[in-house]
């Protein structure tokens, strides 16, 4: 089991989200962050054009059995990108290996609780 | 002693001054009226501040990706129709009749420029009314935005609302209000705007929701108000603003207005109440969102009637109303049309039951016939405001679309109006330190 962790850009939440239901990848967490990365994203405040210091991101979060793991890395990579070629800010995905995984609502461990 | 001597001559100065003014009056200008006045200002403020409230009302339905770019709508109609309404609305509403009375023109309107010193038979200045009115006009077009939420792109939506308010707004406007409109002369009642403003915005919001297409992804995926907190209070600025918008309608500060003022107050709670009995009866449950339609429902409903209808009218124009929006919105739901905010279920089809159902509730005196005369005025209004309204919105849309565009690329409507028209974000401080 892997545990796969997106950062996106938020206008893509949608494109992603759907990709992945699409691709049968339906069980994802999203969370709101704010990160430093390569990209020099710029604001309009009152007319004034801003460069924050933070860029909000989205954080996509899956769980999921080894056999799952490329369609879903593919399948971000297809809908995060900007552009056919992406862009800078386009974010990142790390994978991590997942010791556990228990349904609460059933106990079901491992596989099975995915 | 010295003191006191200027002090006489000042009082002598004044007296002059007074009877120099009571001379004019007598010449045949009327008077200002303080009163009617200082009321007519306050209508004026408050029927200003329904338009925030609008903008919070419906800010706080759509998804977090869209609420300032919804609430820009409400606020762009301020900015555009405010400067549109000085330079020739008022002119076009209020003038005599010209090209046979299908709007007015009077070139003393004309960027209000000879109106500096008019006093209106009403005791009022006339830039008082013509401020007056022009907030009408701001909120029409702005009610329209409803049904385009999510999805229109803001140079189409600003284009867009600059010929409504030049080709539908201001001419009904002059049909139904001005002194030789064809309709006021048959004796329509139209108190505060139910024809003029909600059936014609109603209708011109159905057809742009039919036009513009539904939302990706409606009906299926399921598409959360953002905050329903700020509807709430968007909510309250509407029913509170409403009383300028209804008892400001009777232009004096008297009996009309206090008699306005009662049937708004109840129609907009026996709307409130009625929704949430038949929420009540029909899902267990009684939603806050539910709740305020019913306010909605019940003020736009009493609009037209207003000055007109015994309190025990507006109790029923009001319960009933809400009653039609609710299975109006229902059967919105069973068709799959996605008009977003509901502004024809709310605003069309209330107004529509106000300015017919007003008939049944008139009190002594008040009309200017046969109950049947009157209903058929009335009818023919509502219809004409509706056909109207709605040919001429489906001919404008296909025009703005054509040279400007209006619905936004599929991109651009996933990522969110904010992020794609206005390059900002509405709740930044969901986020650490952007």
């Amino acid at each position: 089991m892997k545990l796969i962790t997106a950062i996106i850009q938020e206008d893509k939440l949608d494109d992603v989200r759907e990709a992945l239901i699409a691709a049968e990848i339906g069980r994802i967490t999203v969370t709101r962050v704010d990160g430093h990365g390569q990209q020099q994203t710029t604001e309009i405040y009152r007319g004034l054009v801003v460069v924050p210091n933070l860029i909000p991101k989205v954080e996509v979060k899956i769980a999921v059995n080894d056999a799952f793991v490329d369609t879903a890395v593919d399948t971000i990579l297809a809908a995060a990108r900007h552009g056919a070629d992406g862009k800078p800010g386009d974010g990142k995905i790390f994978i991590a290996p997942l010791e556990e995984c228990i349904r609460i609502s059933t106990g079901e461990r491992g596989g099975e609780g995915i | 002693m010295k003191k006191s001597k200027r002090a006489a001559i000042w009082a002598v100065f004044a007296t002059l001054m007074c009877l120099v003014g009571t001379v004019h009056a007598a010449d045949g200008s009327p008077e200002i009226d303080t009163g009617t006045t200082a009321w007519m200002l306050t209508s004026t403020t408050l029927v200003l501040l329904m338009v925030p409230g609008l903008a919070m009302f419906y800010g706080g339905l759509v998804r977090t990706k869209n609420v300032l770019g919804t609430m820009m709508h409400s606020f762009a109609a301020m900015a555009i129709i405010g400067v549109l309404w000085m330079v020739c609305g008022y002119s076009m509403a209020f003038g005599p009749n010209v090209l046979g009375g299908w709007c007015g023109w009077n070139p003393d309107y004309f960027m209000l420029k000879g109106i500096d010193t008019t006093i209106l038979d009403s005791g009022i200045p006339e830039y008082v009314f013509a401020m007056f009115q022009g907030k009408f006009a701001i909120i029409a077009p702005a009610l329209i935005a409803g049904a385009f939420a999510e999805r229109i792109k803001f140079r189409g939506y600003c284009i867009f609302i600059v010929l409504w308010s030049l080709l539908v707004y201001n001419p009904l406007c002059h049909w139904v209000w001005a002194s030789d409109g064809f309709l006021f002369k048959q004796g329509a009642i139209d108190f505060a705007g139910g024809t003029v403003i909600h059936i014609s915005a109603g209708s011109a919001a159905l057809v742009g929701a039919l036009y513009l297409g539904a939302r990706r992804g409606y009906p299926k995926t399921a598409m959360h108000p953002n905050n329903l907190v700020m509807t709430l209070v968007g909510a309250g600025f509407l029913w509170v603003g409403w009383f300028g918008f209804n008892a400001g309608s009777s232009v004096e500060s008297g009996l009309k207005t206090a008699q306005a003022l009662t049937a708004t107050q109840i129609a907009a709670a026996s709307g409130a109440l009625s929704w949430m009995i038949l929420e009540g009866l029909l899902h267990k449950k009684v939603s806050s969102l539910g709740f305020v339609s019913g306010v909605l429902a019940g003020l736009v409903s009493i609009t037209p009637a207003a000055g007109d209808v015994l309190p025990w009218g507006a109790l029923v124009l009001g319960a009933v109303g809400a009653v039609f929006c609710y299975y109006a919105i229902e059967l919105k739901n069973k068709l799959g049309y996605d008009d977003t905010l509901d502004v024809f279920g709310i605003h069309g089809v209330a107004a529509i039951w106000g300015a017919i159902g007003l008939v049944f509730f008139l009190r002594p005196g008040a009309g200017s016939g046969s109950f049947w005369g009157q209903l058929w005025v009335q009818t023919e209004g509502s219809i004409i405001s509706l056909v109207y309204s709605g040919v001429m919105t489906l001919i404008i849309l296909i025009v703005v679309d054509k040279f400007f565009g209006l619905r936004l690329s599929e991109a651009d409507e996933k990522a969110g109006m904010d992020h794609s028209l206005h390059s900002e974000r509405g709740y930044g401080m969901l986020n650490l330190n952007s």
